[in-house]
């Protein structure tokens, strides 16, 4: 008894001291705070260091990171009237959707200087951090150096046997298919936008179902099929594919026909410290911050002249979706057909795999 | 009696009154504990379903399982799957319990360890371990071809064929249970009256120990079955995207409409499907006397 009395004396100061010391540190420096919240792993970890803190430092401000899983996490949040976000990293197709939803704000761009980003990567809600490719990629001691050029190549299972993995969701599934089917890249939205563009896409899938062994949910998944040899061709995100790749997986994946998708930063509806938001976007989407992040994934800068400064490896570059040379054979995504068409194209889709 | 002060009715039935009322307040935590985190989430996810995206009473959600063939594909699939998994689990189980309740005590102790230890390692891990022995340069594909079995990868996973031997192998210690201890509680007099009075042991089993054995295997089955309408990961990880049971879909709507009120919809019709069966399994078996255990 003698002794807890005693030894709660130093807790007592050690709470004083900790109280004063918060205080202080409001006090002296009114630093403000930022909450950015990310995906988590190895991506948000690549993003703390090398974006989110070295703009905290130029800021003067402090950035508390925290982790989500999906934009549902942030339209509870807003629907209840509780946001502590402030900036939050999306898919760009969940934010333009979120956006349309109205639980994300419009973003400054008065603050945020974009002029020098590739095209269709900013939009009104979200600002494109990084871009990655859906590719098609391939087993390459299945097929050596012959592998498979195209979309059309992808189908043609007589000249290219093998099984086949295919996303099991709708975003970035139709567009190939329809390259497949002969449409070119430069009219593959304005098919699909048009009535029976869905289901001519669908049909097509549809063909190759019988040799779509997996039908792959996530980036994880897609990786670890090609690195335990169990199919011969896939789509997939790059960045995954060149992990895999690094740790002994035969895999390989060409640009051509890929389609050029980006991630995003948005800034929640009652976000409690907007301006600020708008300003810190503004801070990343800087070309220094951008080549940074390079080295940590193989996904581009959306800011082009990241590729000028000299910081990314020459080699190197040639690697990134975004690349100029690579960005020319892709398709980028057209967010606004996915706003207006994608539920519907979706339950077609499930459709299809459920027959 | 005699010594109680005032021994009247009255009395002794206000005492035994607040001795029933102090006994029913020990289930006061749980019961506190049931209501926060099961009927106020559950009730809130109930009402949301009734909601549409503009926060109005719709029965927008109901009216797209009923437009969209996919949604009915989705809870066939996943009765069809429940039921093939309990008939399987039965049909392995059952042997394995009856042959357990046979042996001595000790010796089905021993075994009944190994029945459970797969109980207690992880369903994730379980499940992945599936699919490293089952796919294509697998393990058993890897050895089946070395060996001369079979020439070409057999198909074992990415499809109902993993889903199956994932789900069977999480759910038979489910069976084996309650059908062990509905077996270990039949009086082997009986058997003995039965070989007495002219019965062969085949003809014993089939009039006398099946019968008494069949309340367990019910409770048992009824178990296997009502968990497996729940599965959620080991068909996503061994289906190969070809599997789509509700749970997948509940996943797949949460994605894609960011909607909590889609998904729990689909709760709610398999809640409501999942209560009719029990209810038509009542009227065929009685079930209090499963769910009371197998005290034949």
């Amino acid at each position: 008894m003698k002794n807890e009395k005693t030894s709660s004396k130093p807790f007592i100061a050690l709470v004083m001291g900790g109280i004063a010391l918060s205080l202080s540190s409001y006090g002296a420096a009114a630093q403000q705070t930022l909450t950015v919240v990310s995906f988590g792993g190895a991506y948000q970890e690549g993003q703390s260091k090398a974006l989110f803190q070295p703009a905290a430092k130029a800021l003067g401000i402090t950035v508390k990171e925290e982790t989500y899983s999906s934009i549902a996490d942030l339209r509870l949040k807003v629907k209840a009237g509780a946001v502590t976000w402030d900036v939050v990293a999306s898919g760009s197709g969940s934010a333009a959707r979120a956006g349309t939803e109205g639980i994300i704000e419009k973003l400054d761009y008065k603050v945020i200087d974009t002029k020098d980003f590739l095209p269709n990567l900013a939009g009104d809600y979200c600002v494109g951090g990084d871009v990655f490719s859906t590719v098609l990629a391939w087993n390459t001691k299945t097929f050596g150096d012959n592998g498979p050029k195209s979309w059309a190549d992808f189908w043609d299972v007589k000249k290219f046997p093998g099984k086949r993995a295919y996303r099991k969701g709708v975003a970035g599934a139709l567009e190939p298919a329809l390259m497949a089917d002969g449409v070119p890249a430069d009219k593959v939205y304005e098919v699909l936008s048009a009535p029976g563009g869905i289901e001519r896409a669908i049909k097509k899938i549809k063909e190759l179902k019988p040799h779509v062994a997996v039908w792959w949910t996530s980036g994880a998944q897609h990786a670890q099929l090609m690195k335990d040899g169990e199919v011969d061709m896939i789509t997939g995100w790059n960045g995954r594919f060149d992990v895999v790749a690094k740790d002994g997986a035969k895999v390989a994946y060409t640009f051509n026909q890929a389609l050029l998708d980006y991630d995003c930063f948005a800034v929640p509806k009652g976000a409690p410290n907007k301006d600020l938001a708008m300003k810190f976007l503004a801070e990343i989407s800087k070309p220094q911050y951008q080549a940074e992040f390079t080295k940590y994934i193989t996904y581009g800068p959306t800011n082009k002249k990241a590729y000028d400064l000299g910081t990314i490896d020459a080699a190197y570059a040639k690697k990134l979706p975004s690349y100029p040379d690579n960005a020319a054979t892709q398709l980028t995504i057209n967010l606004d057909w996915y706003i207006k068409f994608e539920a519907q194209a979706a339950a077609a889709y499930e459709n299809m795999l459920s027959e | 009696m005699s010594h109680v002060a005032g021994p009247n009715a009255y009395n002794l039935r206000r005492d035994a009154l607040i001795e029933r009322l102090a006994l029913f307040s020990l289930t006061g935590p749980a019961l506190l504990l049931v209501a926060t985190v099961m009927l106020v989430p559950v009730g809130w996810l109930f009402w949301l379903s009734f909601l549409n995206d503009a926060g109005g009473l719709s029965p927008e959600h109901y009216l797209r399982m009923l437009s969209q063939p996919s949604y009915e594909r989705a809870f066939r699939a996943t009765f069809e799957i429940s039921f093939t998994t309990t008939a399987i689990c039965i049909l392995l189980g059952y042997p394995l319990a009856y042959v357990l309740s046979q042996l001595p005590r000790r010796a089905a102790n021993i075994c009944m360890i190994a029945v459970m230890l797969p109980f207690w390692t992880s369903l994730l891990v379980r499940t992945y371990a599936w699919l490293v022995l089952l796919q294509r340069q697998g393990i058993i594909n890897t050895w089946g071809i070395k060996l001369g079995l079979w020439d070409a990868p057999l198909a074992l996973v990415h499809n109902l064929n993993g889903t199956l031997i994932g789900m069977v192998h999480i759910m038979l210690p489910f069976l084996v249970l309650p059908v062990y201890a509905s077996m270990r509680a039949i009086d082997p007099d009986y058997l003995k009256a039965a070989a007495n009075l002219g019965a062969s042991p085949t003809r014993a089993f089939w009039l006398v120990f099946l019968p008494l054995s069949l309340p367990g295997l019910l409770a048992g089955a009824l178990i296997v079955f009502i968990l497996c309408l729940g599965f959620y990961v080991t068909p996503a990880v061994l289906g190969g995207g070809k599997i789509t049971m509700v749970a997948n879909r509940i996943a797949t709507d949460i994605e894609l409409f960011f909607n909590w009120g889609a998904a729990s919809s689909l709760g709610v019709v398999l809640f409501i499907l999942t209560v009719m069966i029990l209810y038509v399994a009542s009227r065929l078996v009685r079930l209090e006397r499963l769910l009371g255990g197998g005290d034949a």
